[in-house]
């Protein structure tokens, strides 16, 4: 049985990505597709790799009706205040921003700064990463979106937190330049932002937020360093262990975690150019490719994830999780294996 | 009548899942594991000891 999926803001990256893996899911029917900038284009004027697979025109966000599923690709703020008018044109809202990954008013106010507008619907989504979620997103009527580092921090090191081994980490996190959305700014200015590693954020990034809220109160900390990549979140953490570890120890917990996640790999490798994620290997796929290794001589834990942040950092994910909350098939329309070379 | 295959196993000694052997490995012999891809040596048949293979780094010597 197929669904109507439609997008409010779908000019952007992300809302990109959403119609790209929806044309290729069997049981969507694309909808509409808003933006208000945009109004009467074809859709192909910013999505230029889907022109002549979805034969559209955006329409303004006052025009959007009734569907079975209403995808939310909006600038931070939006969705939260206007939260009740779109459950009501769908039973089933998934917001790709920050409005709703917080349950805890008070976390949402000291790491956004302002206090959230709908505390009612804050508290009634599930946060849109299957595997922390999953048990809660059958029947969802509110999914969140994730965010991309967010999501690359929690897959390294979920295993190594549920097993109590985190005494202190450090992530480095290392980002593509379609992290920062599609609307250019300072930093994205092609003689700033080409051929650069420069840290934006050296400790207390958002995400963190998110981390902490998916696997508990850690000592973690991160840095965000811009590098000369356009798709990609390559996490690398550094953990000093609550107890000496082997690398045989990871392998049974990451496989125990990991084990029957259809998007999560374990890379860990002893050769190859590609012993250990890298986020060139996922580009354009669902897949969260995880892996560690030991310091034999400090006993530190580095644990890693890449991921596309477009795909299983945003979209991919909510995709993942409808695909759940409509009782689908959890891969289905999410199979692309990514490309190599990319 | 069908030849019986027994089945030998060994722990990776790098990610600890089972190797499994249809007949006795031979001293010396290379194998790979299936789960974590590593290279591993037979240096002993009774009881089967497996070592890590050695590796070439990719920055080695440079």
């Amino acid at each position: 049985m197929s669904f109507r999926a439609s997008i409010v803001g779908g000019s952007g990256y992300t809302g990109g990505e959403l119609l790209r893996l929806l044309v290729g899911h069997p049981g969507a029917e694309v909808g509409q597709v808003s933006s208000r900038r945009l109004c009467g284009e074809p859709l192909h004027r910013v999505h230029p790799n889907l022109r002549g697979h979805v034969d559209r025109l955006f329409c303004a966000p006052e025009e959007v009706e009734a569907c079975d599923v209403l995808f939310l690709c909006m600038p931070h703020g939006k969705a939260a205040g206007e939260i009740d008018r779109w459950r009501a044109l769908a039973p089933l809202v998934v917001d790709l921003s920050a409005d709703f990954r917080l349950r805890s008013a008070q976390d949402y106010q000291a790491w956004y700064g302002e206090a959230h507008p709908n505390l009612a619907m804050l508290e009634r989504a599930v946060y849109g990463l299957p595997e922390v979620s999953r048990e809660s997103l059958p029947g969802a009527s509110l999914i969140s979106g994730v965010g991309c580092n967010a999501t690359a921090m929690t897959l390294a090191l979920l295993p190594l937190a549920r097993a109590g081994l985190i005494k202190r980490a450090i992530a480095d996190v290392k980002v593509g330049s379609s992290e920062a959305g599609a609307e250019p700014n300072e930093g994205s200015h092609h003689p700033v932002r080409a051929r650069t590693a420069r840290t934006y954020s050296a400790s207390g990034h958002r995400h963190l937020a998110e981390v902490h809220q998916s696997l508990g109160a850690l000592d973690l900390d991160a840095t965000i360093t811009a590098i000369d990549m356009v798709r990609g979140v390559l996490c690398t953490a550094h953990v000093e262990p609550t107890r000496p570890v082997e690398v045989k120890d990871l392998w049974k917990l990451y496989r125990s975690a990991y084990g029957e996640e259809p998007f999560v790999r374990v890379v860990a490798e002893r050769r190859g150019a590609n012993r250990l994620p890298d986020p060139r290997v996922v580009v354009g796929s669902n897949h969260a490719d995880v892996g560690f290794a030991v310091d034999e001589r400090s006993g530190r834990i580095i644990a890693l994830c890449a991921v596309d942040n477009l795909v299983k950092g945003a979209a991919g994910s909510a995709v993942q999780s409808m695909n759940l909350a409509l009782g689908r098939p959890e891969s289905e329309g999410l199979t692309f294996p990514g490309l190599h070379p990319a | 009548m069908p030849e019986q295959i027994t089945t030998v196993q060994a722990a990776c000694p790098e990610c600890d899942a089972l190797i499994a052997f249809e007949r006795p490995p031979l001293n010396g012999q290379v194998v790979r594991c299936t789960d974590c891809s590593v290279e591993l040596e037979v240096t002993s048949i009774n009881p089967i000891r497996l070592e890590v293979a050695p590796e070439v780094e990719e920055d080695w010597g440079e």
